[in-house]
């Protein structure tokens, strides 16, 4: 299977501070691979520098064989990769629609099939189609901000801990709706600090510390494996 | 007072208050994009008026044409300030480009001494502007009479781009999140200089409306103009357009009315009351938003 995204390398420093040192990553066509890691261990910076938003140090991140690293963030975006930002970061002074017709603000092409489509994944979102996003609650943000990141038409679709602070059915819903992304052939890229969920859904998982990857291997694997067990799934040693 | 004159004083604070409104706007959709005051917008106010001696003095060019070329040399200005004196400090802290932009303003004012000379320079005679016209019993020039209606259709106009139209989308997004913006695939220096394209658009016909009916523009001329509108849009909640027009409209009417009460001397004075006594009691102004700050 090819891969569609391969980061070598990315290192990405913040005023002199190293926040990530050097990892290496292959995402393959049409898997969902997850990210874990603790806080401040470089997650977002590595989704971040992927986007296009913060410049590696130096890196290689090749997307369908493609340099992307120096492209400004649009043209990576119309590229097909889209970053569903952590804490949502919906436009609250938007309305709703408003929110997923600026998701599509690169396509010059009819958006009605995408807003039904987006529309059909989350109901909730077309009961409230002019309400101003600021006024959503966080569960329906989320929804919002996947939905916008939808509309982009992403070959790969990349979520920075989108079940943060939301109820564990809202989890749920969430966690249904990667996979069912995932299964209409868009790649999901996850960071999520609910390392079990995600382990479960994940074809193949990462652990990054402090700015490295310090182990790799299928969802399942990890899983399984006793040291993650103790540190990411709080589950202790028998 | 009777009727006439006090419909008379009406027309003509309007008409000084839309020209406030379109320079306030300038204000207040650059605070709104960059949360920046832009010091610098009195000044570009004031090049703009000797851009119009330039054009229909030295070039001897036909009211209408210098009008086109002052509103294009007004606005290539605005942007190339932003590129040189801004763009450059995007992530420095927000004092280093409110600095920046006092730094701007002064460059202006003694580039324009340098130039031109502190002497005040006759501006050019508009008649067509000038022509006196009479509104059942009210007598007017034509500049007055069309000042506020030319206000009016620039802020329906700018008010249909901002809400209905991408660009304006796009505007809203950028001015609260420059970041997730990007990630939209919006080019952000790209809406920032639209927003300053349309800033001093308004700025240089303001300066040609504000000018026209005076006699002679000066280096400093820009300064207390601005300092008033930049109150106009602190009054009206800066960040906010109706909030600059009805700040700017506000102003003007009661400037007018108190010279035409004959305390000539205090009519400033006034207008900086209003900005203590709103930031005192409501320091959001009219139409602001709670939290400007950004995320
Ligand atoms: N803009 C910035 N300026 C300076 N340092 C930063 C910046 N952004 C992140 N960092 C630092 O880089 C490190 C990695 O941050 P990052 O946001 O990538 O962590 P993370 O793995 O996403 O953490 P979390 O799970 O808490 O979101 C942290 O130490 C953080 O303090
Ligand atoms: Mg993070």
């Amino acid at each position: 299977m090819s891969n569609i995204l391969e980061i070598k390398n990315l290192v990405v420093s913040y005023g002199g501070i190293e926040a990530v040192k050097g990892i290496s990553m292959e995402v393959p066509q049409g898997q969902i691979v997850t990210l874990i890691g603790a806080n401040g261990a470089g997650k977002s910076t590595t989704l971040k520098s992927i986007s296009g938003i913060v410049r590696p140090k130096e890196a290689s991140i090749l997307f369908d064989g493609e340099e992307m690293v120096g492209k400004s963030p649009d043209y990576i975006v119309s590229k097909g990769i889209t970053l569903v930002p952590e804490g949502r970061r919906v436009f609250p002074n938007l309305t709703v629609m408003e929110n997923l017709k600026i998701g599509a603000y690169l396509r010059k092409d009819n958006l009605k099939d995408d807003l039904e489509y987006v529309f059909r994944l989350f109901p909730r979102l077309k009961e409230r189609e002019w309400q101003m996003a600021g006024t959503l609650s966080g569960g329906e943000q989320q929804m919002l901000a996947v939905g916008r990141a939808l509309m982009s038409k992403p070959k790969l679709i990349m979520m920075d801990e989108p079940s943060l602070g939301l109820a564990p059915l809202v989890v749920k819903d969430i966690f249904r709706i990667i996979q069912t992304i995932n299964e209409e052939g868009i790649t999901v890229l996850l960071i999520e600090q609910n390392a079990n969920m995600a382990l479960k859904i994940a074809h193949k998982a990462y652990v990054i510390e402090t700015g490295k990857i310090t182990m790799e291997g299928t969802g399942l694997e990890l899983l399984e494996n006793e040291e993650i067990k103790e540190a990411y799934l709080g589950k202790s040693k028998k | 007072m009777n009727t006439t004159t006090f419909l008379q004083y009406c027309l003509a604070g309007i008409s000084i208050g839309g020209i406030y409104a379109m320079i306030a706007i300038g204000y207040t959709m650059v605070y709104g994009i960059l949360r920046l005051i832009n010091f610098a917008h009195g000044d570009i106010f004031m090049m703009a008026a000797y851009f119009m001696i330039f054009a229909m003095v030295d070039f001897a060019l036909p009211w209408y044409v210098s009008l086109a070329l002052v509103a294009i040399a007004t606005v290539l200005l605005g942007v190339f300030i932003e590129k040189i004196a801004y763009k450059p400090l995007r992530s420095a802290p927000r004092m280093s480009i409110m600095i920046s932009a006092i730094g701007v303003s002064y460059l202006l004012q003694n580039l324009a001494t340098y130039l031109f000379s502190a002497l005040p320079k006759g501006y050019p005679q508009i008649p067509f502007l000038m022509t006196n016209i009479n509104l059942g019993g009210i007598s007017t020039s034509v500049v007055t009479f069309i000042t506020p209606i030319l206000t009016i259709i620039f802020v329906v106009l700018l008010m249909q781009l901002i809400n209905h139209t991408k660009i304006g989308m796009a505007m809203r997004a950028v001015s609260k999140d420059f970041e997730t913006s990007q990630l939209m695939g919006i080019k952000i220096n790209r809406i920032i200089s639209i927003t300053f394209v349309i800033g001093c658009f308004l700025a240089a016909v303001g300066s040609v409306l504000y000018f026209t009916p005076r006699p002679s523009v000066y280096p400093m001329a820009g300064s207390l103009p601005g300092l008033k509108c930049f109150i106009a849009a602190v009054f009206g909640g800066i960040g906010s357009i109706p909030g600059a027009v009805l700040g700017g409209f506000l102003i003007g009417l009661c400037e007018t009315f108190i010279k035409a009460a004959g305390y000539s001397e205090f009519s400033d004075v006034f207008t900086f009351l209003i900005l203590i006594v709103m930031l005192l009691f409501k320091p959001t102004g009219l139409f602001g938003e709670k939290i400007a700050e950004k995320v």
